[in-house]
């Protein structure tokens, strides 16, 4: 299940930033993908309509949100996590 | 023309005769601001909105109107206490979305102010201009959701000359019989600042003796805070401008309207002048939809200070754009930096929107009420909320409290989305 997930997740954000999804390494940033603040924001909703989760993300204070916008991996971990919160 | 008319022109000038002396600054004729109105989450007029912004009183609360729980922004600075049948008959009600009832509420406080009547010629030679990104989003929210939530296939006959932008406009227009140039601007969070500019220079090029202007926004309502929501730059608690902890903007409604009028006029007819209106320039960024430009900022304020005729030492205050998102206010204190220099140090600069919370469309009528009090009281409105310095807006914020101080030039910021600028500058008489 957890590999679908992370699939779906790369998908969506290979999408975002129009490469394929085996470029999208877990150690990218955002920023190296070329996703800018609103491609970000773009991203984050279309995480929470792919899944039916409620990220928390505030674009004035990413580092405060509990979700953490680091790179793919953090990403990934904060997506899976929602996910499994609802599924329990 | 009879001799007995020329004869007595010569004595004293006739009132047909007056418009038409060019008595100008560099060839144009100068403006002024001879009367004000306002509604919105401070007070219901002037008096009581000036007083909030001397005590530093916050508008800001809990948000309340319909499905209000189903959002997760809660917090606005929404006028609770709004009921429309004080003022407005049952067949007006009908007609007016609320930013238009907000519009006519402060310009009639605004046109009382100036004493100005309009029947006859005036009113050939006077409009009004006026600034709006929603319009009667109200009016929009609440018929979208009897046709598609509730089922219902029939809409009230006034659904739109109800909600389209220049009602609000066309209404002034109407109640005062202006029949000169009227029009709705929409330039997102700038409007009002485009639409007082735009009415500005229309006086001042002679092709209006009197402009009405300002803006008005209604857009606190399910569908209006769900769309902002969308963004991500919304604060769930407060607005902060300036604060190293800020983490948002804060939604507000209302609306503010002046009276911009020739200066001979005003003089000859011994008008109370609030304020003279000296320089407006406009840039647009070219370059993100959401995210501001220092560049772009920049170039607006300079264009100002340029059009006015001011040195940058002159001016001692600005009403600043001052969101309270990260992005806005950081590179609003790097575009003051860089167009003042040295004087920004010296110089005051406060975000009202921590008061009276952004009325987008309406915000910078609103906030040339914070310019017109530091030009006339000697008050200059704080910035309040403020908790941590933040070493990317290191100016003079004014932070919490009001302060007294004399300013003789001011400057009124506003940075849309879409990244177009509008920057106003007024001056004491």
């Amino acid at each position: 299940m957890t590999d679908t997930v992370k699939s779906r997740i790369k998908n969506i954000i290979a999408e975002q930033a129009m490469l394929e999804p085996d470029q999208v390494s877990d150690e990218a940033t955002p920023e190296e993908l070329g996703i800018d603040s609103l491609g970000l924001v773009e991203s984050i909703f279309a995480l929470e309509e792919e899944f039916d989760i409620t990220i928390p993300f505030n674009a004035n204070e990413p580092e405060k949100s509990d979700f953490d916008i680091s790179n793919m991996g953090t990403i990934i971990a904060a997506v899976e996590r929602l996910v499994a919160e609802k599924a329990a | 023309m009879s001799a007995e008319k020329t004869g007595k022109k010569k004595a004293e000038p006739t009132k047909s005769a007056m418009p038409f002396n060019p008595l100008t600054r560099d060839g144009q004729r100068r403006v002024v601001i001879t009367g004000a109105g306002t509604i919105n989450a401070l007070g219901h007029d002037v008096a009581s909105t000036l007083e909030a912004f001397r005590e530093g009183r916050c508008g800001i609360t809990r948000l309340d109107f319909r499905d209000v729980d189903r959002l997760s922004i809660q917090i606005g600075a929404q006028i609770h206490d709004w009921q429309p049948e004080s003022y407005f008959n049952r067949q007006q009600i009908l007609l007016y979305d609320k930013f238009t009832q907000f519009t006519l509420l402060a310009a009639k406080q605004a046109v009382a102010q100036a004493g100005l009547n309009f029947q006859g010629k005036l009113g050939l030679r006077a409009g009004v201009v006026l600034g709006t990104a929603g319009g009667g989003l109200n009016t929009w929210d609440d018929n979208y959701r009897a046709v598609y939530e509730e089922g219902k296939n029939r809409v009230h006959p006034f659904v739109v000359p109800k909600l389209m932008n220049n009602a609000a406009a066309s209404h002034v227009s109407m109640e005062f019989g202006l029949r000169g140039p009227s029009f709705t601007v929409a330039t997102a969070c700038a409007s009002s600042n485009h639409a007082m500019g735009l009415a500005f220079q229309m006086i001042r090029s002679g092709g209006a003796q009197v402009m009405l202007t300002g803006g008005s926004e209604a857009m606190l309502c399910f569908g209006g805070v769900k769309a902002w929501e969308g963004l991500r730059v919304m604060s769930r608690d407060a607005c902060r401008p300036f604060s190293a902890n800020r983490n948002g903007m804060v939604q507000g409604e209302g609306a503010g309207v002046f009276v911009f009028e020739d200066y001979e006029a005003a003089r000859s007819r011994g008008a109370d002048i609030l304020a003279e209106v000296v320089g407006f320039a406009m840039s647009s960024d070219a370059q993100d939809i959401v995210m501001p430009s220092a560049q772009g900022a920049e170039r607006a304020i300079r264009g100002a200070l340029q059009d006015g005729g001011l040195n940058p030492e002159q001016i001692g205050y600005i009403n600043a754009h001052g969101t309270g998102t990260a992005a806005n206010d950081k590179t609003e204190c790097a575009a003051v930096a860089h167009a003042f220099g040295h004087h920004a140090d010296r110089l005051m600069m406060s975000s009202t929107k921590s008061m009276h919370g952004h009325l987008i469309g309406g915000t910078g009528a609103v906030e040339l009420l914070a310019c017109i009090m530091a030009l006339r009281d000697g008050v200059i409105a704080p910035t309040i909320g403020y908790q941590e310095a933040d070493p990317e807006c290191a100016l003079d914020v004014v932070p919490n409290e009001a302060r007294e101080a004399q300013v003789d030039a001011v400057l009124s910021n506003a940075f849309a989305f879409g990244g177009l600028n509008a920057v106003i500058a007024l001056q004491r008489v």
